[in-house]
C-alpha cells in the first residue's frame, strides 16, 4: 500500500478563550491519496475550514492543535517549528481561499506576487521565475498572460483573480492543494470553470486535493471521496457515489435529502430540524442526537466511533447495533 | 495622470487666492497702516504724502490686485518695524524654519514608523507597552513644556546641548545651514525632538493601528499560506499597505509642523519664521504677518499636492480611478 499524500489521525483543535476551552475539531481522521480529490462538506461552523488551516499550520492563537497527528507523504508536519512549516506551506501544500477579491495584495502586480512565491521556494532566477509565472497564468487559463502578468489585482475580474490565486497555490508544484470554498464568492457560470480547472490541475500533476465546500453539486461532480462533517467530527466518509446515493448517517441523509432535483419537483425537500450546536454547548454522546429522528438512549451517553460499512465509514450507533445484530 | 495633477494645481491656486484675500484684508481691519508708520505728531499733509506714496488712497480692488501681483512674485512690502523688504527678512529666516521642520519630520517618521511597527508585531512585549505609554505622554504634554524640560535636563543640568539659537551656520548662496557644523547640529537636536514628538507619537499610534488591521486581512493570510518568510510578509506586504494612510497624515503634519514651529522657536529662541511672526504680532507688523500667512498656506497647499501625487505612486488602484475621471 502506498503512503497517502495526506494522513490526518485523530486531529483535535482547541480555541482557548477566557471563559472556556472550545474544541472546534474533535478527533478527525482521514487520508487523501495521490491524485485523489476529497470533498469536505458540512454546515458553517462544522470545522471544515479549521481542518484545512490546521493541515497547513495556520491556526492562530488562541487556537491550537491539541492532539492528533498530521502526516504529509509520511512526514509528520503538525509539530514542526514555525520556520520549517513555513517551507512546507506554498511549496508542498498550496492553499486557495474563499474570496479571490481579497486574497491578493492590492499594491503589487500579480506577476511580482507569483515571482516572489516562486523565488521563496526555488532557486530560479528573476527572469526564469517570471517566465514560469507567465506559463502558470497560461496554464490556469488567463488570456494574454505575457501582458496580464504586469496587471494589478483590481484589473482582474473575480473569476480571473481566483485563477491567479490558483496559479499562486500551484506555483511550486505542491503535493496537496487545500481549496477552502474556492467558488463560494463567484458567479455560478464561473464556478464550473474554476472547479474544472482545479480538477484538471489535480489530474495533470497528480496532486491530491482537499476541497472544502458546502455545495453538494460541486462535491458530486468533482470529488472521488467525500467527508461529511458535523460539530467538529466526521459523521460519514466514503466514495462520493455511495455517500450521495446511499447516505448512512442520519445527518448525511438529511443533507442529501435537502438537495433539490430536477426530476422530483413534486416532492417536498427534507429539512433537518434545529441547528448545529454551538461549540460551547455540544451535547454529550453523539453531537447530532438532539436533531436526530432515530435517536435512542445510547446516543445521548456514548460518543459513536467510525464504523466501517462497505466502502463507507460512519460514526453512528445505528450501524453498530446493525453490525452486532447481524453478527449475533 | 497629467490631467489630475493639473486639476489639483488649479484647485491649489484657488485656495491661494482665498488666503490672499484674507491676508490682504488684515491690512484693512487692523487699523490704518499709516498710523503704524508715522509718529503721533506727524502733520496731516505728511500723512497724506505717505498714504499716497504707499498707494493706500487707491480703490480697494486695485490695492488688492497690486498686493496679489506683488505677492505672486514674493514681494510682500516693507516691514513696519525693520524698514526692510519682508521678502528679504523671510528669506533670511526661512532656512532655519525649514531645516528645523524637516529634521523634526524625519525624526517623527523614522521613530514613529519603527516604534509603530514594533508595537504592532510584538504586541505583548514590555517594550511595546512602553512605546504605547511614551506615546501617550507625547500626545498629552504640551510642546512648550517638553521643550523646557529638555532644556532643563540637557542644557542646564547636563550641559550637553545649547539651550538656544542655531549655533554656527554656513552660508550657501542665500541659504544658511546649521547642518554642516558641529554646534549647528547640536543646536538642532532638542528643537527637532520638541517639535517632532507629537507627530512621532501620532504616526506611531497610526502605524500600529493600521498594521494590526492589515495583518488581519485575507491577503496577509494568503501570503502566509504561500509560505513567504515572516520578514517578507511584515515588511513587504503589510508595511506597504500600512503606509498609504501614514503618507497622508505625515504630509499634512509637515504643514502643521511648520505652522506650529512658532512655539518651539520661541522656547529655543530659534531664529526662524515662527519667532519672527511672534515678534511681528507684538509690534503689529502686518506685512510680516500677512506674508507669513501666505507662506504657510503655500507650503500647506504644496504638500497636499505632493501627497495626492504620492498616493497614486503607492496605490495602483488610485491610478486607475484617476485616469478614468468620473
Amino acid at each position: 500500500m502506498t503512503v497517502p499524500v495526506l494522513s490526518v489521525r485523530d486531529l483535535k483543535v482547541e480555541f482557548v478563550t477566557r471563559r472556556a476551552t472550545l474544541r472546534a475539531i474533535d478527533g478527525v481522521s482521514f487520508d487523501i491519496a495521490k491524485g485523489e480529490v476529497l470533498g469536505v462538506v458540512g454546515e458553517s461552523g462544522a470545522g471544515k475550514s479549521v481542518t484545512g488551516l490546521a493541515v497547513i499550520g495556520l491556526i492562530d492563537p488562541p487556537g491550537r492543535i491539541s492532539g492528533g497527528e498530521i502526516h504529509l507523504s509520511g512526514m509528520r508536519i503538525d509539530h514542526l517549528p514555525p520556520e520549517e512549516i513555513r517551507r512546507v506551506r506554498g511549496k508542498r501544500i498550496g492553499m486557495i481561499f474563499q474570496d479571490p477579491l481579497t486574497s491578493l495584495n492590492p499594491l503589487y502586480r500579480i506577476g511580482d506576487q507569483i515571482v516572489e512565491t516562486i523565488r521563496t521556494h526555488t532557486n530560479l532566477s528573476e527572469s526564469a521565475a517570471r517566465k514560469r509565472a507567465i506559463d502558470l497564468l497560461a496554464e490556469v487559463g488567463i488570456p494574454a498572460p505575457e501582458k496580464r502578468v504586469d496587471g494589478y489585482p483590481h484589473e482582474f475580474s473575480g473569476g480571473m483573480r481566483q485563477r491567479v490565486v490558483i496559479a499562486l497555490a500551484i506555483c511550486a508544484e505542491p503535493e496537496l492543494i487545500i481549496a477552502d470554498e474556492p467558488t463560494t464568492a463567484l458567479d455560478v457560470s464561473v464556478q464550473a470553470q474554476i472547479i474544472a480547472l482545479i480538477k484538471r490541475l489535480g489530474r495533470d500533476h497528480g496532486t491530491a486535493v482537499m476541497l472544502v465546500t458546502h455545495d453538494m453539486g460541486i462535491i458530486a461532480e468533482t470529488c472521488d471521496r467525500v467527508a461529511v462533517m458535523y460539530s467538529g467530527r466526521i459523521a460519514e466518509i466514503g466514495p462520493v457515489q455511495d455517500v450521495v446515493r446511499n447516505p448512512l448517517h442520519p445527518y448525511a441523509k438529511g443533507l442529501m435529502g435537502a438537495i433539490p432535483t430536477l426530476a422530483g419537483e413534486d416532492k417536498r425537500l427534507v429539512q433537518i430540524p434545529g441547528s448545529m450546536p454551538r461549540l460551547s454547548a455540544i451535547p454529550p454522546g453523539c453531537p447530532f442526537n438532539p436533531r436526530c429522528a432515530f435517536v435512542f438512549d445510547r446516543c445521548r451517553v456514548e460518543r459513536p466511533e467510525p464504523i466501517r460499512h462497505g466502502a463507507q465509514a460512519v460514526a453512528c450507533h445505528l450501524y453498530d447495533r446493525a453490525a452486532k445484530e447481524s453478527a449475533a | 495622470m497629467l490631467a489630475f495633477t493639473l486639476r489639483r494645481a488649479v484647485q491649489a491656486i484657488g485656495v491661494m487666492i482665498a488666503v490672499g484675500i484674507i491676508a490682504f484684508s488684515m491690512f484693512r481691519f487692523a487699523g490704518d497702516p499709516v498710523n503704524q508708520i508715522v509718529s503721533i505728531d506727524t502733520p496731516a499733509a505728511e500723512r497724506e504724502a505717505v498714504r499716497k506714496s504707499l498707494g493706500l488712497d487707491d480703490p480697494v480692488l486695485i490695492q488688492f490686485a497690486r498686493y496679489f501681483a506683488n505677492a505672486a512674485q514674493f514681494k510682500f512690502g516693507v516691514s513696519y518695524q525693520f524698514r526692510q523688504p519682508v521678502s528679504t527678512l523671510l528669506a533670511e529666516r526661512l532656512p532655519a524654519t525649514l531645516e528645523l521642520a524637516i529634521c523634526a519630520t524625519i525624526f517623527a517618521m523614522v521613530f514613529g514608523i519603527l516604534m509603530g511597527v514594533y508595537a504592532a508585531l510584538r504586541r505583548d512585549t514590555l517594550l511595546a507597552k512602553l512605546c504605547q505609554a511614551v506615546s501617550l505622554i507625547g500626545i498629552s504634554l504640551p510642546t512648550f513644556l517638553i521643550g523646557i524640560l529638555l532644556i532643563y535636563l540637557f542644557a542646564v543640568t547636563l550641559g550637553w546641548l545649547p539651550s538656544f539659537g542655531r549655533g554656527e551656520v554656513v552660508r550657501i548662496g542665500w541659504w544658511t545651514t546649521g547642518l554642516l557644523t558641529v554646534s549647528g547640529l547640536k543646536a538642532l537636536i532638542m528643537p527637532s525632538i520638541t517639535l517632532g514628538l507629537f507627530q512621532m507619537t501620532l504616526i506611531m499610534r497610526l502605524v500600529r493601528a493600521e498594521m494590526l488591521e492589515v495583518l488581519r486581512t485575507d491577503y496577509i493570510r494568503f501570503a502566509r499560506a504561500r509560505g513567504l518568510t515572516t520578514r517578507a510578509i511584515h515588511f513587504g506586504h503589510a508595511l506597504k499597505n500600512t503606509l498609504v494612510p501614514v503618507i497622508t497624515v505625515a504630509g499634512l503634519q509637515f504643514g502643521s509642523v511648520i505652522a506650529f514651529s512658532i512655539i518651539t522657536e520661541s522656547v529655543f529662541q530659534w531664529p526662524g519664521m515662527g519667532l519672527m511672526f511672534v515678534q511681528a504680532v507684538q509690534n503689529v507688523d502686518i506685512p510680516i504677518m500677512a506674508a507669513y500667512l501666505l507662506m504657510v498656506s503655500l507650503i500647506f497647499v504644496t504638500i497636499n499636492l505632493v501627497v495626492d501625487i504620492l498616493y497614486t505612486i503607492v496605490d495602483p488602484r488610485l491610478r486607475a480611478t484617476i485616469s478614468r475621471p468620473a
